[in-house]
């Protein structure tokens, strides 16, 4: 095995470029318990922890773009405003040592629909940057970045740069259904943004389908019903049934499959009570700063 | 591959090393540094914890050459730089007569967590304890314990910097 260890980001794409059979490391945390266990052997490693340009945190007044090789740690310490949907999801991950190496780029470069920065992401709209050594840079939607389960939309000579997060223009949720309260890879997992401006509500699935899904139709039915209930001007309290009929149509955009961790029934139905629970609770959210101002 | 880091103050080198390895197994099995356990491998367990650059985290989820001439601390160097076998530090002392240890498999680790968690947190509650060890597994105990262990290190270190002297050791 090599080991490579580039220190610009220009380096390490033309070494990404060279050797098409090298594999990213960033924290680890996913590569090295595969290199232990022996499922990964890969001819090269490509370690990103010394290239100044991915570990690069940067708030902006529209947002943040948060470096592909920036950890948990200081994304939870920095973006606590900006995004607090994704701190929620970034404070479930693992442990502290876990959060204290782990990055989004290596969350995403996984590829698993049980990444639980994902969902987060996905419901406030973020895009993934990335780079290679020859073409020009370009943006995938969050949503669109994982293909299928372990594939993502990178091509071979390709590294993931930042993440572009929208800020916040309204209350963020998200919510996991794991095994036990600590260290664990979730069931079900669900984000939810609202955006006040625009008058509509973001959502991001996680776990509950081969790639990170969104419930566009709970989307549109809920603008809707808020328009209806005049609540978008009014912030007046969720109506009976409002949450509930949401949380069925969060649960009716999943494709969950049964697994060790979960059925597929268990998973849609845990699904459906996340999705409730997180309208309800960013609403009340809303109500309470418009209360505040 | 050959690797340098600063160990506990004390720049070690080691020669032969698979490039595939990590920090944990450089360190327990090239730099003769068994404190830190494996039990394992997977960053479940946390026995393996040490400081990365004033950072905790997994040796076992470092790669070898990603730890490349960084200062690592681990639980040997916990009583200070130059400690021999049988010094122990606050937080390690703090274990004993609270009688934190049975099997002693995750107390390398934990102690070492522990000290990180006082030099941020020098009193912290049940509730942020048991999160900010939450990495740190341990299958004797029950923890009771433990978070017995951390309070009485909490005390005892508060009361030495409230008495002026120098509080802490490593971390
Ligand atoms: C004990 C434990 C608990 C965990 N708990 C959770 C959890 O609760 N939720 C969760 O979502 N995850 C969890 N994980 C998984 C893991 O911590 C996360 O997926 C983390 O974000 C991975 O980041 P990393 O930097 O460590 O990735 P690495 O292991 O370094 O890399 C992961 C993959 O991404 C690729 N990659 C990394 N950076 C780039 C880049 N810039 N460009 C292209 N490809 C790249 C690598 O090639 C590799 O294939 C856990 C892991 C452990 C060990
Ligand atoms: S051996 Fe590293 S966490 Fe268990
Ligand atoms: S004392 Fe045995 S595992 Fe903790």
């Amino acid at each position: 095995m090599d080991f490579l260890q580039p220190t610009s980001l220009d380096d390490a794409l033309a070494l990404r470029a060279e050797r098409l059979d090298a594999t990213p490391i960033a924290g680890g945390t996913d590569l090295m318990v595969d290199i232990n266990f022996d499922r990964a052997r890969p001819a090269a490693t490509l370690d990103l922890t010394r290239v100044p340009e991915l570990r690069e945190l940067e708030v902006d007044a529209d947002g943040a773009w948060v470096g592909a090789g920036v950890p948990y740690l200081r994304i939870l310490e920095a973006l606590g405003d900006v995004a607090p949907g994704l701190c929620m999801a970034a404070r479930t991950v693992g442990s502290p040592q876990i959060r204290a190496r782990g990055t989004l780029g290596g969350n995403l470069g996984t590829a698993s629909p049980a990444g639980d920065t994902l969902p987060a992401l996905a419901a406030c709209e973020a895009t993934v940057e990335v780079a290679s050594a020859t073409r020009p840079r370009r943006e995938i939607a969050v949503r669109d970045f994982i293909v299928r389960p372990r594939r993502s939309a990178l091509e071979p000579d390709e590294l993931i740069v930042r993440v572009r997060v929208p800020r916040a223009r309204g209350p963020q949720q998200f919510g996991k259904v794991g095994q036990r309260n600590a260290m664990v890879i979730s069931v079900a997992s669900f984000g939810l943004a609202f955006d006040l401006d625009a008058r509509a509500v973001g959502t991001g699935i996680g776990s509950a389908g081969p790639t990170i899904l969104g419930a566009p139709a709970a989307e549109a039915w809920v603008a809707e019903a808020f328009g209806d209930h005049d609540l978008w001007a009014t912030r007046a309290a969720l109506p009976d049934g409002v949450a509930k009929r949401f949380g069925e149509l969060v649960g009716e955009a999943a494709s969950p499959i049964d697994d060790v961790r979960g059925t597929a029934r268990y998973r849609r139905h845990a699904l459906s009570v996340l999705a409730a629970r997180a309208l309800a609770w960013a609403w009340a959210d809303a109500r309470r700063a418009e209360d505040a101002a | 591959m050959k690797v340098s880091y600063r160990v506990n103050g004390v720049t070690v080198e080691a020669d032969g090393v698979w490039p595939g390895a990590s920090l944990l197994t450089v360190l327990r099995d090239h730099m003769d540094l068994p404190g830190s356990k494996n039990a394992c491998e997977q960053g479940e367990c946390g026995s393996c914890s040490v400081l990365l650059d004033g950072e905790l985290v997994c040796a076992c989820l470092v790669q070898a050459g990603q730890a490349d001439g960084l200062d690592v601390r681990t639980v040997e160097g916990l009583a200070g730089d130059g400690a021999t076998e049988t010094d122990v530090g606050d937080v390690q002392q703090a274990f004993l007569d609270a009688g934190a240890v049975q099997c002693g498999f995750c107390t390398p680790g934990l102690v070492v967590a522990v000290d990180h968690l006082l030099a941020r947190n020098p009193d912290p509650s049940d509730a942020e304890l048991r999160e900010e060890l939450s990495g740190n597994l341990c299958r004797c105990t029950g923890y009771v314990k433990i978070i017995d262990a951390v309070h009485l290190a909490a005390a005892r270190r508060r009361a030495t910097a409230g008495a002026g002297a120098a509080g802490g050791s490593g971390g």
